[in-house]
């Protein structure tokens, strides 16, 4: 029997509210294996740890159970205390007395209750537990970052300036992502294209970044320190080391496709870079729109090519790599306001997004930065701006707020006033969120120098009326219904997951929201973690988030990651599955069924038949410790080590004890 | 095929006209009407604004009864009955006690309850339609009106897009009517100020009718009786307030149908509107298709 410590926290009043934290302490005293038991305000504090080092060297305790939060909080900086007094850190428990009772509960009586019945489980469960020890295992000192936006040129950079290499993978033709689209950016005003394609030149040309752009990640498994990567590089139909990046294959190629980039308000061709500072400076061929891959006739880029480059047999790449860390900067998709059928839902070629304002303005877009009316190319006289579009709308969108739009519908409001001053520019809004530096006094600007009129309140739908769009709304401060007879719409449509996200997560092992957002391992304290060691999160990927938010979340993650590197190994998991070859009847369910390829058959001698017989082995470096395979064993020949059998059948009677 | 029927008030009364086409419509498309026995009034707006459990078990009776009568789906061509049968089925569904004593809450919820368009578009079909269509409409310029109750709320009415809906259009295209483009489907018509506010009424439907007649409409389709109400009565008063002749004959969409099928026009009621719909139906407007014979 093992000497058993109770430690009961209060959390300040988080569990002490609910729960009787004395009267917990005083019967878990009474538990079995129990020598000593009290309880305090903060058991994670300094005291509080070290109440629990002093305990273990006066009362001579060889395992430890603390009731206080979830493990993912604090279970670590328990096992640390618990290791600096001596002991190991896997003969301890942690019973969750406040995330699974006092924080879901109210009767104060029944919680307490519950509780103790926790605190027993833990007890028992510790009781059996037997110390286990960490390996070393080597890891590979090379990151890939998944996504080539702003978030993922940030992190790769910082990565790579601290002296480790970096894979940078981006889906489109070049990097850049969404920044690359922006004219200004909010609230200096700073072209983006000055700022970014700077950064975007340097993530090409630094030593220790290799750019795959076209490629996606197809397969990820392993573990933190150790992953193993399967690339698709895409065939670019362009000898990348050909092509000189002249652009008469663009200029010449004769099928017109709407551009993605200028979000479907200009044109590209089939072979094509999005925008002509695109790196790398080397055009793709869209096959599902090219000629040549569509009727095998044509190959005008092919002829007119000076260098050579086009290859149209070339096939898609498989790249297999390994990676210590991996970065997700996947960044978002935006609301699509088909949906708004009040709007138009797309009908009125006058009614735009506000991505498609940005390429309207951005002088390298499909006006050269003329805002007119896609109608009649005519320049506007009216605007109106709708804030809100799918955002803080559970109806017909998402519950939560977009966070950039207030700020980029202020940017795009200034930018009519500055090209069309004698324009009239009418901003409906629900609530102004300008929480930022220099945000509020940017939104001022537009509301008291440049004269943009804000309206609080929704719009309830738009018509045409004649020549112009009817938009009819509320100015609820005013207490009246208003109409604008307006030239131009532009939507503050909101930032949302990505399509694909749910492949993502499951490719990675990761958690999303709700909403198909990437889940932090904590909210607060770790916001560029995954609760998957060795995945780091940064930009949109995460909540809509401005530039400035994403590239401090990328310098984070990229932090993160070169704290990681900066070891020489790292030590596995102890919490793995073991298997008794004597009982393995060498089934393989479990080779089946486990999630990280931990496992494989193996042939042994039988000790008493002295025959050869296949068996499990699980390859301890790899397994990371989920359980499925034990589960799955029907013939009980694996444990989890610090989960076993027997500690969770002790934790199961200690709860059916009355 | 057999559906349960319920009227509502209005088809006994001020729309006797929707009642007429309605059934005559839907026999010509092989649609047997039931009309349920003993059903109540479904509470109209006084019930749910008193009591939610009042108004659930008034218009849930209704559904009861139907089961009890052996009618799995009920056709309510008003768009306020439609909409309260169908909250209180999901009511129902959802556990709501509120149905008199020893009738099954669970069969009354699993009555379906069809709105006109409904039927019209997804039980007889566009197939249907257009199969049984004999008289070509194709003068015919109708402004499909939905008015509120239609199509909303959307949980409730689970029927076409609550914001832009077509399928009114859909049945008078498949039946040779030439419906126009238009933005003013789901304006508010005013509904029950007709009496208390008429000067509301008035300023909503001056702006519905003209916009329907600027964009090129002869005639509205409406399948509301209040909304055909509000738009024919107070047609007089909403041409003097936008100072034009709006002549706009305000017909329910089964009327439109039923011209189509080729169903004598004073059947169907036509000749018991404000605005004179008489005149539609001359030769300028409706022509024997070549080869077909005329029905009715």
């Amino acid at each position: 029997m093992r000497r058993v410590g109770v430690f009961v926290c209060w959390c300040g009043s988080n569990i002490a509210k609910t729960v009787d934290v004395e009267k917990v302490t005083a019967e878990a005293a009474k538990l079995p294996g129990v020598v000593y038991a009290t309880d305090y305000r903060y058991m994670c504090s300094e005291p509080g740890q070290k109440m629990i080092w002093e305990a273990i060297a006066e009362h001579n305790l060889d395992a430890v159970v603390v009731a206080s939060c979830s493990p993912t909080l604090h279970e670590s900086t328990f096992q640390r205390c618990i290791a600096d007094a001596g002991l190991n850190p896997y003969v301890f428990q942690m019973a969750n007395i406040r995330e699974q009772c006092s924080w879901v509960h109210s009767d104060r009586e029944l919680a307490t209750a519950k509780a103790l019945d926790q605190t027993a489980m833990a007890v028992s469960v510790a009781s059996k537990g037997k110390p286990l020890s960490r390996a070393q295992v080597p890891l590979t000192k090379r990151a890939l970052v998944i996504g080539g936006g702003i978030a993922g040129i940030q992190a790769a950079l910082d990565i790579a300036d601290a002296g480790y290499p970096v894979a940078l993978v981006e889906r489109q033709p070049s990097i850049g992502g969404r920044m690359a689209q922006f004219d200004k950016t909010f609230p200096t005003m700073d072209c983006s294209a000055c700022i970014l394609t700077p950064k975007m030149v340097d993530a090409a040309k630094h030593p220790n970044i290799t750019l795959l752009t076209w490629s996606e990640v197809e397969n990820v498994s392993g573990y933190v320190g150790n992953f193993e990567v399967t690339i698709r590089k895409r065939a670019r139909s362009v000898d990348m080391r050909k092509c000189t990046g002249c652009g008469v294959c663009e200029e010449k190629c004769p099928s017109k496709v709407p551009s993605e980039f200028d979000a479907g308000l200009g044109t590209r061709k089939a072979i094509f870079r999005p925008f002509p500072q695109a790196v790398p400076n080397v055009p793709v061929i869209d096959r599902d729109n090219c000629r040549w891959f569509k009727t095998g006739k044509c190959g005008v880029c092919a002829k007119v090519c000076p260098a050579e480059a086009v290859d149209y047999d070339q096939g898609d790449e498989l790249l297999k790599e390994e990676f210590g860390a991996i970065v997700v900067a996947t960044g978002c998709d935006l609301y699509d306001p088909a949906r708004m059928t009040e709007y138009g839902g797309g009908r009125f070629a006058d009614v735009i997004t506000g991505e498609q304002f940005e390429r309207l303005v951005n002088v390298g877009g499909p006006t050269e930065g003329h805002i007119v009316r896609p109608s009649n190319h005519e320049e506007p006289k009216t605007v109106v701006f709708i804030q809100c579009v799918g955002s803080r709308d559970d109806t017909k969108g998402f519950p939560y707020c977009s966070k950039v739009c207030c700020m980029y519908t202020a940017k795009h409001a200034t930018l009519v006033k500055e090209k069309i001053p004698d324009a009239e520019v009418y901003v409906f809004y629900v609530d102004i969120r300008a929480a930022g530096k220099n945000y509020e006094e940017f939104v001022r600007r537009a509301q008291e120098e440049l004269g943009v009129k804000y309206l609080r309140g929704r719009v309830s739908r738009i018509y045409p009326e004649g020549d112009k769009l009817r938009v009819k709304g509320a100015d609820s401060l005013a207490g009246v219904a208003v109409e604008v007879d307006a030239d131009l719409v532009v939507l503050a449509t909101a930032l949302r997951a990505r399509d694909d996200v749910a492949e993502v997560a499951r490719m990675l092992s990761i958690q999303t929201d709700q909403y198909g957002f990437f889940t932090e391992a904590h909210p607060k304290l770790r916001p560029v973690e995954n609760i998957f060691a060795g995945i780091y999160l940064a930009g949109a990927c995460v909540y809509p988030r401005d530039i400035p938010d994403t590239v401090a979340a990328a310098s984070g993650a990229a932090a993160k990651t070169c704290v990681l590197f900066s070891r020489d190994s790292i030590l596995s998991e102890p919490m793995i599955a073991e298997i008794n070859p004597d009982r393995c009847s060498g089934c393989l369910t479990c080779k089946e069924i486990c999630p990280f390829d931990a496992i494989e058959a193996e042939v042994m001698v039988d000790r008493m038949t002295r025959e050869e017989r296949t068996v499990a082995k699980i390859n301890e470096a790899v397994c990371q410790g989920c359980g499925g395979c034990v589960a799955a064993c029907r013939s009980a020949a694996l444990n989890l080590r610090g989960f076993a059998d027997e500690q969770v059948l002790a934790g199961m009677e200690a709860l059916c004890r009355e | 095929m057999k559906l349960g029927y319920y009227p509502g008030c209005s088809l006994h009364a001020t729309a006797k006209e929707f009642d007429l086409s309605t059934r005559a419509v839907c026999e010509a498309l092989g649609l047997e009407l039931v009309e349920i026995e003993d059903w109540n009034c479904r509470g109209a707006t006084a019930a749910h604004a008193l009591s939610d459990e009042l108004a659930v078990g008034l218009a849930g009776r209704n559904l009861a009864l139907a089961a009890q009568q052996g009618l799995e789906a009920l056709l309510a061509p008003c768009a306020a009955c439609f909409g309260r049968l169908k909250y209180a089925a999901k009511a129902l569904a959802a556990g709501a006690e509120a149905l008199p004593h020893g009738l099954d809450s669970q069969a009354a919820a699993r009555v379906k309850v069809h709105n006109i368009l409904d039927v019209l578009l997804n039980v007889a079909g566009v197939e249907r339609l257009k199969e049984r269509a004999s008289k070509p409409i194709s003068g015919l310029r109708p402004a499909a009106y939905y008015g509120c109750l239609l199509v909303r709320p959307p949980d409730v009415a689970e029927f076409d897009d609550p914001e832009n809906p077509t399928s009114m259009e859909q049945i008078l295209s498949a039946v040779g009517a030439e419906p126009v483009e238009w933005h003013h489907k789901v304006e508010c018509c005013g509904a029950s100020l007709a009496v208390t506010n008429t000067p509301s009424v008035v300023r909503l439907v001056a702006e519905i009718l003209a916009h329907a007649k600027s964009a090129g409409a002869n005639c509205v389709a409406v399948a509301c009786p209040l909304c055909q109400t509000n738009l024919d009565t107070r047609q007089a008063a909403a041409g003097r307030r936008v100072e034009e002749r709006l002549e706009l004959p305000i017909l329910y969409i089964s009327e439109l149908v039923g011209l189509a099928l080729g169903i004598d026009p004073v059947n169907l009621g036509l000749a018991r509107h404000i605005v004179d719909a008489m005149p539609l139906t001359r030769t300028a407007f409706i022509q024997p298709r070549e080869g077909a014979t005329a029905g009715g």
